[in-house]
């Protein structure tokens, strides 16, 4: 034989080993994979954004003594009673069903210690939640579950939920695992179903129809509460537009990277746009119809810090909302339970499989052994935290861009380190003043 | 009795009126004139009174009532008595799409047709209609009970789960899951029962009905029915 260098086995860029192995899990299951969380797949992202800070054309203000606010107002378009949060990073809507009763309390306890909202999911609203959360958002949700006129008369304010981030055009999955009796009661289904939540609204299709349902809404609760508009990242610019012709008071924006608690993997990872390239065209719309900060915007789609909430903001949003970071938070995932996630076959901060109610953290499960492991007050404490941390990171960044208020933060503060990201995000290369495409239209 | 002038006093007034008689009232009658197909008429009341609307109406009339009785003397648009939990809603003409839709209690009696989406999502809500229901009624219909003196359109009952359909004439077409179920004693009862609080024991008797419900196929998946998915 003779004796030659052998290159080293080479992987194919395209059947890559975790491509094969998805084929052979979907040739032995016949089933698609379903799991938790959001994209998992590298996105243009905050990450290629910097902000420029001050200069001799710009001056900071001085941390820690000169002011910088972080409050928002939510809802001043029609309702009678808009919100006021001190902190501009609410929580985003996850269900009773997916996650546990006291991890919904603990949420409650976290943003209300922080100043913020959290927000119901499907599957309705549970005392744990209202009781312990300030500002309650109420969604209203394709399924309906659990929907009653004293839940949104009891609620601060109510979110139609159009479409998420993780499957816009997809609807809701709750499987058999997780729906106990409690669950099962609240949404007037069967114990132990698979259980599929419709994609779109029974009793209404197209804006026009979206304008008469909040008007009804409106009405139901004598014009008092807020009324947002939840859309997946999509057509933000169609969609922003839509709803506020449909008379929506705040537009939630939930870009492709957004959790989810149980989707399709191929729709989590090949259905909507990424939230960079979302923001701007949702606040052109707004522009474009004289009411950007009239209408409020709130985005979510893989915010994880202040420099994310700041640079959100400096795009146009009037605040952020956060899932799966506010899961964290909260102790999912944490490597102290490493020996439970080999267990199932996973390892601490790759567990997804948050739709079998197996969470060792006892967060996104119902299983009443599992979830007594989480404690809820620890938990808020720990929300609350990481919420005035990454307050104060925002803050450390809008003084350095010379701003007293987050909401004065701008795209001009903004460079990008990718040419994809300038042309998603609409500033400009770094070192260039070149923004491709914008000239050349959307 | 009340007399509401919709056209000169707007829905705006008539809704926080009946919304201001939550709890305990004396003025358990009202009349709305002059309704002219406005949208969420007499939406999100929770009091035990009785209102007339003496005309057709447009979206979501009666939305998620409570306890009162809402009789409509014309037809109804889409999504009458949408989310209802308890209380009576009478309509005398025809109802538009998604009539009593997500409903989760009361009664909704519909004298004349029904379109599409009759039922669909219901939750609770006991339905009877006179007259025909059009395609895609009862969609994943939760429980509750539909009751059709007339014919049903295409795809009834598709991706049902528990809720109970009664259909007098014929059947277009049923959906994914739903199938015909054999008439029980205790379903001629119940059947009695709605047809009498129905107003319509004169129309039908419940022998002649045939009941349609949930093969309970689709409860947990399996790659074998995608198909019907
Ligand atoms: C466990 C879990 C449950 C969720 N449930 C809902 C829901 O019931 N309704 C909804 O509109 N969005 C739901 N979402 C999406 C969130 O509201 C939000 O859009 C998303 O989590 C934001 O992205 P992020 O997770 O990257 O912060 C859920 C997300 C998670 C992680």
């Amino acid at each position: 034989m003779t004796d030659f260098p052998r290159p080293p086995p080479r992987y194919s860029a395209t059947f890559t080993p975790a491509v094969n192995a998805e084929i052979r899990r979907a040739a032995a299951t016949g089933i698609y994979d379903i799991r938790g969380g959001g994209t998992k797949r590298h996105l243009p992202h905050f990450d290629d954004l910097l902000f420029l800070g001050a200069s001799i054309s710009r001056y900071p203000l001085e941390g820690y003594r000169e002011k910088c606010a972080t409050d928002v107002w939510l809802g001043t378009r029609f309702a009678k009673k808009p919100i006021h949060l001190e902190i501009p990073i609410t929580i985003a809507g996850m269900s009773f069903g997916a996650l546990s009763g006291p991890a919904k309390e603990a949420l409650g306890r976290g943003a209300s210690a922080a100043g913020t909202s959290t927000t119901t999911g499907d599957g309705g609203m549970t005392e744990e939640e209202r009781g312990h959360s300030k500002t309650l958002v109420y969604q209203y949700l394709p399924s309906r579950y659990g929907m009653n006129p004293d839940d949104l008369r009891r609620a601060d304010a109510i979110e139609i939920v159009v479409g998420q981030g993780a499957k816009p055009g997809g609807g809701g999955m709750l499987l058999g695992q997780k729906i106990s009796d409690r669950v099962a009661n609240m949404r007037n289904l069967p114990k132990g179903i698979d259980q599929r939540s419709a994609c779109r609204h029974p009793d209404w299709t197209g804006p026009d129809d979206l304008e008469i349902k909040i008007m009804e809404l409106r009405e139901i609760t004598d014009w008092e509460k807020p009324i947002y508009v939840k859309i997946g990242g999509a057509r933000p610019y169609y969609d922003t537009a839509l709803a506020v012709k449909a008379g929506a008071d705040v537009v939630v924006l939930d870009g492709m990277q957004g959790g989810t608690a149980a989707t399709q993997d191929v729709f989590i990872e090949h259905v909507g746009m990424p939230i960079l390239a979302c923001i701007p065209q949702a606040v052109k719309a707004l522009q474009d119809l004289g009411m950007h900060r009239k209408v409020q915007l709130i985005v979510s789609g893989g915010i994880r810090s202040g420099a994310d909430v700041a640079k959100a903001m400096a795009l146009g949003a009037d605040a952020v909302a956060i899932g799966t970071a506010a899961l964290i938070a909260l102790g999912d995932n944490d490597p102290k339970w490493e020996e439970e996630y080999q267990k199932l076959g996973t390892t601490a901060d790759a567990y997804d499989d948050w739709h079998e109610g197996r969470d060792p953290a006892g967060i996104t499960t119902q299983d009443p052994e599992l979830s007594a492991r989480f404690d809820p007050v620890l938990g808020g404490r720990r929300l609350k935290n990481y919420l005035k941390v990454m307050t104060l990171e925002a803050q450390t960044i809008a003084r350095a861009c010379g701003k007293n208020h987050l909401h004065n933060l701008e795209p001009e503060d903004l460079c990008s380190l990718t040419i994809e990201a300038a042309a998603m995000a609409g500033v400009p290369l770094a070192g260039t003043n070149w923004i491709p495409g914008r000239n050349g239209g959307f | 009795m009340e007399i509401y002038d919709l056209a000169a006093d707007g829905l705006r007034g008539l809704n926080a009126s009946l919304h201001a008689l939550k709890g305990t009232t004396n003025q358990t009658a009202w009349q709305v004139k002059n309704p002219k197909g406005a949208h969420a008429i007499a939406a999100g009341i929770d009091a035990p009174i009785d209102v007339t609307v003496l005309g057709s109406t447009g979206y979501y009339c009666a939305g998620m009532n409570k306890q009162a009785t809402v009789r409509i003397k014309g037809s109804a648009g889409p999504g009458v008595a949408e989310n209802m939990m308890s209380g009576t809603v009478i309509i005398d003409g025809d109802a538009s799409q998604y009539a009593g839709a997500t409903g989760r209690g009361g009664l909704l009696v519909i004298k004349g047709n029904a379109s599409s989406r009759c039922g669909i999502s219901m939750k609770g809500i006991e339905i009877v209609v006179h007259g025909n229901i059009g395609h895609m009624s009862a969609f994943m219909a939760q429980s509750g009970s539909l009751v059709v003196l007339g014919d049903a359109g295409e795809a009834l009952g598709d991706s049902l789960y528990e809720a109970r359909l009664f259909v007098r004439g014929s059947v277009k077409s049923l959906g994914a899951d739903c199938i015909e179920k054999e008439m029980r004693p205790e379903h001629i009862a119940l059947l009695a029962d709605l047809l009498k609080r129905g107003e319509a024991d004169h129309l039908a008797r419940p022998e002649e009905f045939r009941r349609y419900g949930s093969a309970r196929k689709l409860y947990t998946f399996n790659i074998d029915n995608a198909a019907a998915y």
